[in-house]
């Protein structure tokens, strides 16, 4: 049997590719093309080859910010996946209370990033705030404003109680659809509820797990809003992470070619880091 | 091991059950002897995987105990009753190697390891496992793992009884004969207890050696399966066991002699029948044609490999099957049929007429 090839068919495919090229090829390439060049008042261009991207690879600031957006992502991944996996786990299977809690554990992804950084910004004021008085009245000296550990406890504080929900909601998807017979199997061959944790529904939570991961890895690697409503980068610029230095670079100061090799370098960490995560989680299928 | 009494058992899913069919389970009263192979048959829908959930203990049963050998374990969690149970769709433990997923039982009950190495060995050999071992068992076929989630009831010496709750549903077909057959050889080697639900008829006959036929919520019929073929206690086992199912046709009863169609009929236990809705049962294995009996008109005939089976209407419209062995001739347009009298029986209100349990309901 010989089959018919019409490659007319390619045709009904350009309204998406053409879609694709404006909303994500083009500026890609756009960034590229600032990323080689350096530029002069309005549209004067001139070759840099990799002037930009050796500069910034060497750059200490750089490298400073790199490290702070690592720390921070992995102290949120380290407390966030636990931590939703637990609640996942406590929270009822069926019944009202189950609805209740779904509908809690949702809130707080609702609330737009900006106000989520505005609410804790004025929460954490030692002067006023909820949390920031509190802390002050029974004797911790809390100000966020000037103590960099302070900061660093609000802004992972805030990032908990907006992005754990997620996990949360995951992971509470992926325990539900485990079979009763799992259980009931369990139950029957004596196993403790530790074994069950371990054997059961761990593995089972793979999957949901791995895109948790990725994606709350995705999102912290990239936190812009909140950090910028609530410290802005201070105090100092102990929490400014890689993408309120990328804006800082490109906005701020109009380096049109750094600010482009800043953007294509970050975006590179993310693909490769994201590569990594996936690939290690998912080693195991291929056995 | 051990001998299972079902003692006025009852269960409802919902919290006050006060009608009878509030019921899933009625009332249910059994006794399992120990090593024996049963089944639990009917169809779907009829109480006998909830009956399989109180036994294991998975299920609190409303009303009634439930006892091994004589001491009450109705409040006992399945651990504590040592039970296994194989589930309709094979559960294991995926990221377990196939000795790993064996040997969880023992290892959970502190089994010393040399011990559980030996067990393992030798329950893999009997259910032919031993290749697949070292494997992960997630990598096994549904029937391997359908082993393996037996396999770990047997490493257990001391398990009381063995449930398996519809097994085959997702084997394919030409492996559920072979694993059937694996089945019925291990309880005759092993003699523990084993209960099987199952709605299959050709499942339960050949694996148990007592089959308990349910229906809504209560136990028709317990019986070897020559028993249920041969006296069904109720027209649903009738029915429901023998393919095509049992002929029943409305009767009355005078001078001991049962009437169908203005001609008598000689039944075994015409006797017996007093009042309500007579009915006369035979098997279509018992109808023959003869040259004078009741009257048919031949409807339809149906060739099902080493016999032939005849649907016929008498002078009342209803309708009587036959089963005709290959080689036999079958009159066409008009015939005269006879029921073997050994065989035929009257029910009364759908109960085996003179019957105890009859007479009971």
């Amino acid at each position: 049997m010989t089959k018919t090839w019409n490659n007319g068919a390619w045709w009904l495919v350009l309204p998406v590719f053409l879609m694709v090229s404006f909303n994500a090829l083009l500026p890609l390439m756009t960034v590229v093309n600032y990323s080689i060049q350096e530029s002069f008042a309005a549209n004067e261009f001139f070759w840099a080859g990799s002037r930009w991207f050796q500069e910034l690879l060497r750059n200490p600031d750089f490298h400073a910010s790199l490290g702070r957006q690592l720390i921070f992502t992995g102290i949120v991944l380290l407390i966030q996946i636990p931590l939703g996996l637990a609640i996942a786990l406590c929270m009822p299977r069926k019944g009202g209370w189950a609805s209740f809690c779904l509908v809690l554990m949702a809130l707080p992804l609702l609330v737009p990033w900006n106000v989520v950084g505005s609410m804790w910004n004025i929460m954490a004021l030692p002067d006023i705030g909820l949390l920031g008085k509190g802390l002050n009245s029974i004797g911790i000296n809390y100000n966020y404003t000037r103590q960099p550990m302070a900061a660093w406890f609000t802004v992972i504080l805030m990032d908990v109680w907006h992005w754990t929900s997620l996990v949360v909601l995951l992971c509470y998807a992926g325990l539900v659809s485990i079979p009763d017979a799992y259980y009931q199997a369990a139950k029957i061959d004596g196993a403790r509820p530790w074994a069950v944790f371990r054997y059961i529904q761990l593995p089972k939570l793979k999957h949901v797990l791995t895109i948790a991961i990725l994606l709350r890895f995705m999102d912290s690697f990239m936190i812009y809003t909140e950090v910028i409503v609530l410290t802005g980068g201070g105090p100092g610029s102990t929490t400014k992470f890689l993408s309120v230095d990328l804006v800082q670079k490109a906005l701020g100061g109009f380096d049109l070619g750094p600010a482009a090799a800043f953007s294509l370098v970050y975006f590179l960490i993310i693909l490769a880091l994201s590569w990594l995560f996936y690939t290690l989680m998912m080693r195991e299928e291929a056995h | 091991m051990a001998k299972i009494t079902i003692d006025n058992l009852r269960h409802a899913y919902i919290s006050n059950p006060t009608q009878p069919d509030h019921y899933a389970l009625k009332h249910v009263h059994l006794d399992c002897a120990d090593g024996g192979a049963y089944a639990l048959l009917g169809p779907s829908g009829c109480g006998k995987t909830t009956l399989l959930n109180l036994i294991s203990g998975l299920l609190p049963p409303s009303e009634g105990r439930i006892l091994f050998d004589g001491i009450d374990v109705t409040h006992d969690t399945p651990e504590k009753r040592n039970i296994a149970q194989v589930f309709q769709f094979p559960v294991i433990y995926d990221t377990m190697t196939v000795y790993d997923n064996l040997a969880f039982p023992l290892r959970n009950r502190g089994v010393d390891e040399t011990e559980i190495k030996s067990r393992v060995e030798n329950i893999a050999d009997m259910l032919e496992l031993t290749a697949t071992l070292k494997k992960r068992a997630s990598g096994l076929t549904a029937d391997g793992k359908q082993k393996i989630s037996l396999g770990r009831g047997l490493v257990r010496s001391d398990v009381n009884v063995i449930m398996f709750d519809e097994p085959l549903t997702v084997i394919d077909p030409h492996l559920k004969w072979q694993l059937r057959s694996k089945l019925k050889e291990l309880q005759q080697r092993i003699k523990r207890t084993m209960i099987y639900v199952t709605h299959d008829q050709t499942e339960a006959l050949t694996f148990a050696d007592q089959v308990v036929v349910m229906n809504n919520g209560e136990v028709v019929q317990t019986g070897t399966p020559i028993e249920l073929f041969d006296k069904p206690r109720h027209t649903f086992v009738g029915h429901f066991i023998g393919s095509p199912g049992m002929n029943f046709l409305p009767c009355e009863v005078k001078g001991g002699k049962a009437i169908v169609g203005g001609k008598p009929v000689e039944a075994v236990n015409a006797k017996s029948a007093k009042s309500g809705m007579l009915e006369l049962g035979i098997r279509p294995e018992f109808v023959s044609f003869t040259t004078k009996g009741i009257a048919a008109d031949i409807v339809k005939v149906a060739d099902i490999g080493r016999v032939r089976v005849v649907e016929t209407r008498i002078a009342s419209g209803h309708t009587i099957k036959l089963v005709v062995p290959e080689g036999q001739d079958i009159p066409t347009g008009k015939a005269n049929i006879s029921f073997d009298p050994t065989r035929t029986h009257v029910y009364e209100n759908s109960w085996l007429a003179g019957d105890k349990m009859g007479a009971a309901a």
